[in-house]
């Protein structure tokens, strides 16, 4: 991982980085199937209204618990609610929390990361060991505490994910703002006399965004996993809301006798973390300059 | 090489005070009055409000507070359970030994299972063992421990009844109920850890057989059973085995929905039931435990980095 893989103009048969990481990433067939489920699911999640057969809370005690049929593709739960249509709504908490909580942990991590970087010294001592003390909490031990401190709810969650998460994208703007620092054309603006802040946002985060966008998707496998985890726990969206995780919990009394409850929203889990954890390997290899051949 | 050992237990000192800073600052996140929550049906009663004030120190200013919390976590002492009624050191003392068994067993299963896997992909590259065990490890790192807990349940005990689905046994009672009670949370925290040590045996073992010492041992004609067994693997070995170290600290945290899924009354459990109980000390004191183990093993990991690695050991 370093500076120079989007550094300006190498001039590979006049291709701009950009471009060829994204001939490289559409080559890259599994990672392209990872990038199509995804759209599914967004699609899906987005339009949650639309496709779900029934309300997602309806509850009925003619349907309680009965197993997959032509009526409910995914049988019903003991409520009698439609497990189909939660899994459908389920995505929409599951893929904002993901979503949402990265981008929350990146928007708080990446200018420290950079500033610690840039400015060195006592600041960067101080806010690296910072991040190395909450890298050593496991990131699921600290995420339930937040949660558990801050209160059970949706909210809650994300914003423990996005603190949890966060020290990583400290380190990795760090790191690269410390390169960027030794690089000729980095060197070159600070002498035409540029501020540092211009140079960290023109010179230094346009060449960021490549190791960025690869971690904050492997991120999102994680944190929906995470979310998964606490709504399991009780400790984010809140029932009857329906969210995968919590519908996993109530499974688990109904494993014997209906053990669909458990399969599908589960499945979607796997499915999605799956999905994103291939397009963050896949838009590693397009982005990794030493890669040709594939 | 004292140099480099003083500096790094140097490093160690910082980070531990900042957690302690960050591990006492999660209390100050806390909805509501404590001394609330825990005079229950006497909320009513200033008189008793007051005296759990002094009690927790609550009526100290917040540097006071810490300080004090700081001096008696140094003295070992962890606070005291709400709900449960004993000190927390010694809870989580009585639980640990339970997830250290569950954590070893997954460590060796997913040792086992990681290593061997990474260094056949390695060594097959571009074949399909290497597809093979590529695709393994990306589903054991895709599919969350929970629900793989529960899908094992369904098929080993429910549909199969094999092995029981939950409880358990500590080995000095019955060494083989208790293999058969932590067999199946073992092996679901140890897919996650087979994964993630097939990629990093992989990526080591390719690095190395890139080296030119491996050139040059082939080109001695060395068999190629040698030059990958001794040449090769012993060098790649050096970064796993740290990693293992940090990953063994990982399943502390991964043990947490594991044991609640097979309920086994391990430390995992016991943050889970405290968080639901509101029983924030021992929510405090989990972190701190898990924190100071992960910090006490990524320098282990480092020591073991120096102890293996002969170019570092004479430096």
């Amino acid at each position: 991982m370093s500076a120079t893989a989007a550094a300006p103009a190498p001039a590979e048969r006049g291709e701009s980085p950009g471009r060829r990481a994204l001939r490289r990433f559409l080559r890259h067939r599994i990672a392209l199937f990872g990038f199509l489920v995804i759209v599914v699911f967004v699609t899906v999640a987005l339009a949650a209204p639309w496709v779900a057969p029934y309300d997602p809370l309806a509850t009925s005690w003619t349907a309680i618990r009965k197993a997959p049929s032509a009526a409910h593709w995914f049988g019903t739960d003991e409520n009698g609610r439609d497990v189909l249509s939660r899994v459908v709504w389920g995505a929409r908490a599951s893929l904002m929390a993901g979503v949402v909580s990265v981008l929350f942990a990146a928007a708080i991590g990446v200018p420290i990361g950079l500033v610690a970087g840039f400015a060195g010294g006592v600041l960067d001592a101080v806010l690296s060991r910072i991040a190395d003390a909450m890298l050593s909490v496991p990131f699921l031990i600290l995420a339930i505490a937040l949660a558990a401190f801050l209160g059970p709810a949706l909210e809650n969650a994300m914003l423990a994910i996005a603190i949890t998460f966060s020290p990583v994208f400290v380190r990795l703007a760090r790191g690269m703002a410390l390169d960027a620092k030794a690089t000729d054309w980095v060197e070159a603006a600070r002498a035409l006399g540029n501020p540092p802040w211009r140079i960290a946002a023109l010179h230094v985060l346009p060449n960021i965004v490549p190791p960025l966008l690869v971690q904050s998707t492997l991120a999102i496998a994680e944190a929906i996993i995470a979310e998964a985890a606490l709504s399991f726990l009780g400790l984010g969206q809140q029932p009857p809301a329906p969210s995968w995780g919590s519908m996993l919990n109530s499974a688990q009394r109904f494993l014997e006798s209906a053990p669909w409850l458990a399969i599908f929203p589960g499945a979607a889990i796997f499915l999605v973390v799956l999905s994103f954890n291939l397009v963050g390997d896949g838009l590693r290899d397009a982005f990794d300059p030493r890669a040709e051949r594939r | 090489m004292w140099v480099w050992l003083a500096r790094r237990l140097g490093q160690v000192v910082p980070t531990l005070l900042i957690l302690s800073f960050l591990i006492f600052g999660l209390q100050q996140l806390m909805p509501g009055d404590p001394a609330l929550i825990l005079a229950g049906e006497e909320r009513g009663d200033p008189q008793v409000l007051a005296q759990i004030r002094a009690e927790l120190r609550l009526d100290r200013p917040l540097h006071e507070q810490y300080l004090h919390w700081l001096g008696d976590v140094l003295r070992g002492d962890f606070g005291f359970s709400w709900r449960i009624r004993m000190p927390v050191a010694e809870l989580i003392l009585q639980k640990l030994p339970v997830t250290a068994q569950l954590a070893t067993m997954a460590f060796l299963i997913g040792a086992l299972i990681g290593v061997p896997a990474g260094i056949l992909s390695a060594v097959r590259r571009d074949r399909p063992a290497d597809w093979l065990a590529n695709a393994v490890a990306l589903f054991g790192i895709s599919t969350p421990n929970f629900w793989l807990g529960i899908m094992l349940i369904l098929l080993v005990s429910v549909e199969l009844g094999w092995l029981p689905p939950s409880g358990y046994v500590p080995p000095t009672e019955d060494f083989r109920q208790s293999v058969a009670t932590t067999i199946m949370p073992a092996f679901v925290l140890g897919t996650n850890v087979a994964g993630v040590l097939m990629r990093h045996t992989r990526a080591a073992m390719l690095t190395a057989l890139a080296q030119d010492y491996v050139r040059t041992a082939r080109a001695k004609g060395l068999p190629e059973r040698v030059v990958v067994w001794k040449h090769a693997l012993r060098n790649a070995l050096i970064p796993v085995v740290t990693l293992g170290t940090i990953e063994f600290g990982r399943l502390l945290a991964g043990a947490v929905l594991t044991e609640q899924i097979f309920t086994i009354p391990g430390f995992g459990k016991l943050v889970v039931d405290a968080v639901f109980n509101r029983d924030y000390p021992v929510v405090q004191g989990v972190v701190l435990t898990t924190a100071l183990i992960f910090v006490l093993l990524s320098l282990v990991a480092d020591l073991l980095y120096m102890a293996i690695n002969p170019r570092l050991r004479h430096a």
